[in-house]
């Protein structure tokens, strides 16, 4: 296993509520955790640690989180990632399903 | 909206089974409960431990509720999996007013092989929690339509509930299809053959066996309405009742122990054309069945 850890500026997320939990653990798949970080956190950065089967894809994990954070809010995020070699497509729609069940209502 | 079970992850099924925002996690994913085993065979770790469990409402009755989540390597059960179902069982007994049932949604294909005799030793902790708070009134209702179907271990703590709830495209059994014909050999059993597993293992063929209560389509709506029917039934595991299943279990076997294949039980039971059964619509099938299968 690999670790990463990458630390992002981001639009901050408005909206504070429980852990989202999204994606499974299977070969090709990741899950995402999502969590609020500590209230003194900066509200304009989110730091993301990746667990991954795949050694040696850092820079594109980093390109993908880049783009990420970009489109989302994720400013004041802690976002934790078990990847079993899922594709740069696979986690950008699973991070955007874990920021849409954030965001939604009646989450 | 009419939701595919089987399509479903385990979070998804257990939400959609329970009353809305009646679900309360116990060791939820921040709690990073993980397991020790698989971090130290360096392998990629759920948060979960591929294993759900807290307490609900079902029609506003009380229930604990556990399940599993067949994607994460196969649903197998593992030290921590193991343990968290154990947990919720011995709440069950802990509580001051008992849970009107325990609803497990089974999605595994048995004991987790990284984890060898933590995870056989865990599904034994599992099975004689359930038989104890089964013993004390305790209702256990077990829901089958996920991807991994119900094997090994677990096949065997399901059929240590009171009643247990299939799809048709759900599995059960002890031995799975894999394990048999790399046992047995292809001629036994050929684990690819997708309409020979579905005739041994499948809904259909558990529900003529006698083996579940109810046999409902495969929408996470019908098993939640077939959990609700069977809450009103009484609990309780009183010596009379092993002897009857055991009954039970020897005249099938004396009926149909050298049948080679699901389609002479079938035959044997009565079903005019077996070679039917399989592409008959869940509602069709079970009216033609349900005079016909075997009982207890």
């Amino acid at each position: 296993m690999e670790e990463l850890h990458v630390e992002i500026p981001s639009r901050p997320q408005g909206r504070t509520r429980d852990a989202v939990l999204v994606g499974v653990v299977a070969s090709g798949h990741c899950e995402i955790l999502l969590e609020r970080r500590a209230a003194d956190a900066v509200p304009d950065r989110c730091i993301v640690t990746v667990h991954t089967s795949a050694h040696g894809f850092g820079p594109i994990w980093g390109a993908v989180l880049d783009d990420c954070a970009e489109r989302h809010a994720l400013g004041g995020l802690k976002i934790e990632i078990h990847d079993v070699g899922a594709t740069p497509a696979i986690v950008t729609l699973r991070m955007a399903q874990a920021i849409e069940a954030w965001e939604e209502a009646h989450g | 909206m009419d939701k595919s079970f089987f399509e479903a992850s385990a979070r998804e099924r257990l939400l959609g089974v329970v009353d809305p925002g009646t679900f309360r996690e116990f060791l939820p994913p921040p709690a990073r409960v993980t397991s020790p085993h698989l971090a130290r065979l360096d392998q990629p770790v759920a948060f979960d431990d591929g294993a759900i469990v807290g307490d609900a409402q079902l029609d506003g009755r009380s229930i604990l509720v556990g399940a599993q989540e067949g994607r994460f390597l196969g649903g197998a059960v593992g030290e921590v999996h193991g343990a968290k179902l154990v947990g919720l069982i011995e709440r069950a007994r802990a509580m001051p007013v008992a849970p009107a049932a325990v609803i497990l949604l089974f999605d595994s294909g048995g004991v987790r092989l990284h984890e060898a005799n933590a995870g056989l030793i865990a599904v034994s902790e599992v099975m004689r929690a359930l038989l104890r708070a089964r013993i004390e009134g305790i209702r256990f209702i077990g829901l089958i339509g996920g991807s991994s179907g119900c094997f090994g271990g677990t096949g065997l703590l399901a059929r240590c509930c009171d009643a247990l709830v299939m799809s048709e495209e759900g599995r059960l059994a002890m031995s799975g299809p894999e394990v048999i014909e790399t046992v047995r050999g292809v001629e036994e059993f050929d684990a690819r053959d997708r309409a020979l597993v579905w005739r041994v293992t499948g809904g259909k063929h558990r529900f003529l066996q006698g083996e579940i209560e109810l046999l409902v389509a495969d929408t996470t709506r019908a098993f939640r309405a077939a959990a609700l029917a069977l809450l009103a039934q009484r609990g309780g595991l009183e010596l009379e009742d092993v002897e009857r299943e055991h009954s039970f279990l020897r005249r099938r076997w004396e009926r149909f122990g050298a049948c080679d294949d699901a389609l002479d039980i079938w035959r044997g039971l009565g079903v005019a054309d077996p070679s039917s059964v399989p592409l008959l619509g869940t509602e069709e099938f079970v009216d033609l069945a349900r005079p016909l299968r075997n009982r207890p």
